[in-house]
């Protein structure tokens, strides 16, 4: 490691005053780099789109596993009366000894009823009861094991068949973009030549301004960067949404054995960066901005829904003038509606009592006078 | 060109398929055999000589000529999904408009709207009436519910129209022709399966249109995957009971069976169409240019646009009139006799305060 390098490197100077102005706490990161090690790291992945866009081939694509091998897919009749479902898989991943534990949440019957009002209501739900979830175990007694379930990322995979963004498209992003990381793909982006690819971007992202929806921005280089690394981010944003294709399948390309997808007319090559935005995507989600992904769901949006969460007891509490109850130091675990029910109920039935009392009370001092 | 469907020998007024005006000379197929034109003679029957009967091929034809015909398609799907440049690929020429030349803000309509543009094209001195119907607003609402409903009132209408002048006294003598004759219905090539919006159209407007399904943008499927969705694709429409043309009942003899039967084994139709030409394998020919290579659009390996446009031009054109005329709106003029009990036939001069009777 660098420091003990440099320590070395004193020593052979052996120079003793340099030796006592060094503290050492410059070892921290490496300390901090081993704890993590040991501990793995775990990331939730959301995928949300219609049937059909590639989602699960992409997930396989990018985490080059197998998540999805048992799937059976139902025909459009057994469709008719599904709800949108959430599905769970995880997945522990280990690369040059860290270990990561991947969930992946998918959300199967996303826009394809015929009536697909609030169809994004159960995801809403499911990020809300996650957070939920967090906020009870933290303010509990035990914190040493919480899981944390809450999502980090959801990619929202954009038909290419269309001219932008679709009113459906446009009403989940809004519902969801305070909750959680919203990363936009166009998806299965084989079927656009590079003009219309350039266009649908121009298109999605005017759009997505135009509606106010606030995707996940990459964070700001700091001024003091290599010029090539600020290049390299000013062409990554400018590239959002990064148009993807996926594939399991290994084919002979150029004399080299690359995952794409074999045409009669030729192979498209997932990795290759001239035919699509797999390897920027991928590069994004896991080699630069995994850790960032993290740190703006617990900053942001997780202290959101605790905001909220907690301005809402606040004003239930003064609301029923329970000031003479003991208030906690630390926020109660919001109460569910029917405990709350009851404790009013016996609230009302002790108001009543005491009325009863004191009335009683004046009628025997009425007697007695 | 094809083989699946062979050219038309029988005597229909067919189009000698030679180049269009507008665009470049295509490999040319020769012009398909019309029948005997004042051929035949001692053709095994009883004849003791050559009367000409013949030759009525060859009057009819001229008739058709000098009138011309009309044809109306209407193409249903969602937005973006190609259908008006596949009508444009079809038909050689700027029939139809783009939608993304249309202002920003009349991308999605709030209903289903009926669009319909009429072009007269010529070919071989054979004039055609095209009138491409369009539906831009099906299926993008997120609440999508009785989206077919314009469309199943607005063919209903067409019907309507065309009965009223028939029963006229003074009729026309040739009643303009509004009719939808062909519906191509775009399915999204999501390499799964048909969604349930495809199912609700089909099962609502199969009993009144020819509907030919077609997947739309098939640029994304790669062989095996096209193979398996259109066996789905086919499994599913059977399951619901989802009749298109050619539809079975109506196939008239064995050859026509065996003809349909083999349009019905590749249907639907993956499709890519293009009005762009670039160079490639030494001719300019209609296709995609990608990174990865050049889609050709007449190419039967790449998709099956050929296949779609030699059966719904080159041989089933009459017969998707005839089968609308015959069928669909015999259908429809039958319920609506039976419904009001007769139909008070009505001057050419049209009053509304009789009109309202129907």
């Amino acid at each position: 490691m660098t420091t003990n390098i440099r320590y070395k490197s004193r020593l052979m100077k052996s120079e003793d005053s340099e030796d006592k102005q060094y503290v050492g706490f410059a070892t921290l990161p490496n300390q901090v780099h081993r704890k993590s090690v040991k501990k793995g790291f775990d990331f939730t992945l959301m995928v949300a789109g219609e049937s059909g866009l590639g989602k699960s081939t992409l997930v396989n694509s990018l985490f080059l596993t197998d998540l999805y091998k048992d799937r059976k897919l139902l025909n459009a009749e057994e469709r008719i009366n599904q709800t949108v479902e959430i599905t769970k898989h995880t997945v522990d991943i280990e690369e040059k000894g860290v270990k990561l534990k991947l969930t992946i949440v998918d959300t199967p019957g996303f826009g394809d009823a015929v009536n697909n009002n609030e169809c994004w209501k159960p995801i809403t739900d499911y990020i809300d009861q996650q957070f939920e979830q967090y906020f009870r175990d933290e303010s509990g007694l035990n914190r040493k094991n919480i899981l944390d379930n809450r999502v980090h990322c959801c990619l929202y995979f954009i038909p290419p068949f269309g001219h932008g963004l679709r009113p459906v498209d446009v009403e989940f992003m809004k519902a969801l973009h305070e909750k959680v990381n919203i990363v936009p793909l166009i998806s299965k982006a084989d079927c656009l030549t590079p003009n219309e690819v350039k266009k649908l971007k121009d298109r999605v992202r005017d759009e997505i301004e135009r509606f106010g929806i606030k995707v996940y921005q990459f964070p700001e280089c700091d001024s003091d960067e290599e010029e090539e690394f600020k290049q390299m981010d000013k062409e990554l944003k400018e590239c959002t949404p990064f148009a993807v294709i996926g594939s399991n399948t290994v084919v002979e390309a150029r004399g080299q054995r690359v995952r794409g997808r074999l045409y009669p007319w030729g192979i498209v090559e997932v990795e290759n960066q001239s035919h699509c935005d797999f390897v920027k995507l991928r590069n994004i989600l896991i080699r630069s901005h995994m850790h960032d992904l993290k740190d703006v769901t617990c900053d942001v949006h997780y202290e959101n829904y605790r905001a909220l969460c907690i301005q809402e007891m606040t004003s239930k509490l003064a609301q029923d003038n329970r000031t003479d109850s003991p208030l906690p130091i630390l926020p109660l675990p919001t109460p569910d509606v029917e405990t709350e029910r009851l404790i009013k109920m016996k609230d009302e039935e002790l108001k009543r009592m005491q009325e009863m009392l004191e009335k009683m009370q004046q009628q025997m001092h009425e007697k007695d006078q | 060109m094809s083989d699946i469907v062979p050219p038309e020998v029988r005597p229909k007024p067919a189009v000698p398929a030679k180049p269009f005006h507008v665009a470049p000379p295509n490999s040319v197929p020769s012009p398909q055999g019309m029948g005997g034109e004042g051929q035949g003679s001692g053709r095994g029957s009883a004849l003791l000589g050559y009367i000409g009967i013949d030759t009525i091929i060859e009057q009819m034809r001229k008739k058709t000529m000098k009138t011309g015909f009309d044809f109306n398609i209407m193409v249903v799907g969602q937005s973006g999904l190609g259908k008006s440049t596949l009508v444009n690929t079809l038909f050689k020429s700027q029939v139809s408009r783009r939608s993304t030349s249309w202002s920003r803000d009349e991308k999605f309509p709030k209903t289903v709207e009926i669009k319909s543009v009429s072009h007269v094209i010529e070919e071989g001195g054979v004039k055609m009436k095209l009138t491409v119907i369009d539906t831009p607003g099906f299926g993008d609402q997120i609440n999508n519910e009785n989206c077919w409903e314009p469309i199943s009132k607005y063919i209903n209408e067409q019907y309507e129209k065309f009965l009223k002048e028939e029963v006229n006294i003074a009729r026309k003598k040739r009643i303009p022709d509004t009719r939808v004759h062909c519906c191509l219905y775009f399915i999204s090539p999501t390499g799964h399966s048909l969604r349930q919006l495809d199912i609700e159209f089909m099962k609502h407007l199969s009993r009144v249109v020819n509907i030919i399904p077609v997947i739309a943008k098939s640029d994304t499927l790669t062989l095996d995957e096209k193979t398996e969705f259109k066996q789905r694709v086919r499994k599913e429409l059977e399951a619901c009971g989802i009749e298109c043309y050619p539809q079975k009942e109506f196939d008239e003899d064995m050859e026509d069976k065996s003809d349909n039967d083999k349009i019905r084994e590749a249907m639907p139709f993956a499709v890519v169409g293009s009005d762009k030409e670039y160079q490639a394998s030494g001719k300019r020919i209609l296709g995609r240019k990608t990174p990865w290579g050049v889609v050709e659009v007449e190419n039967p390996n790449h998709c099956e646009f050929s296949l779609l446009r030699d059966f719904m031009i080159r041989s089933h054109l009459q017969d998707l009139k005839e089968v609308t005329h015959n069928i669909h709106y015999e259908t429809y003029r039958a319920k609506r006799l039976n419904d009001n009990g007769g139909l008070h036939p009505i001057s050419s001069s049209g009053q509304d305060t009789q009109e309202s009777n129907l």
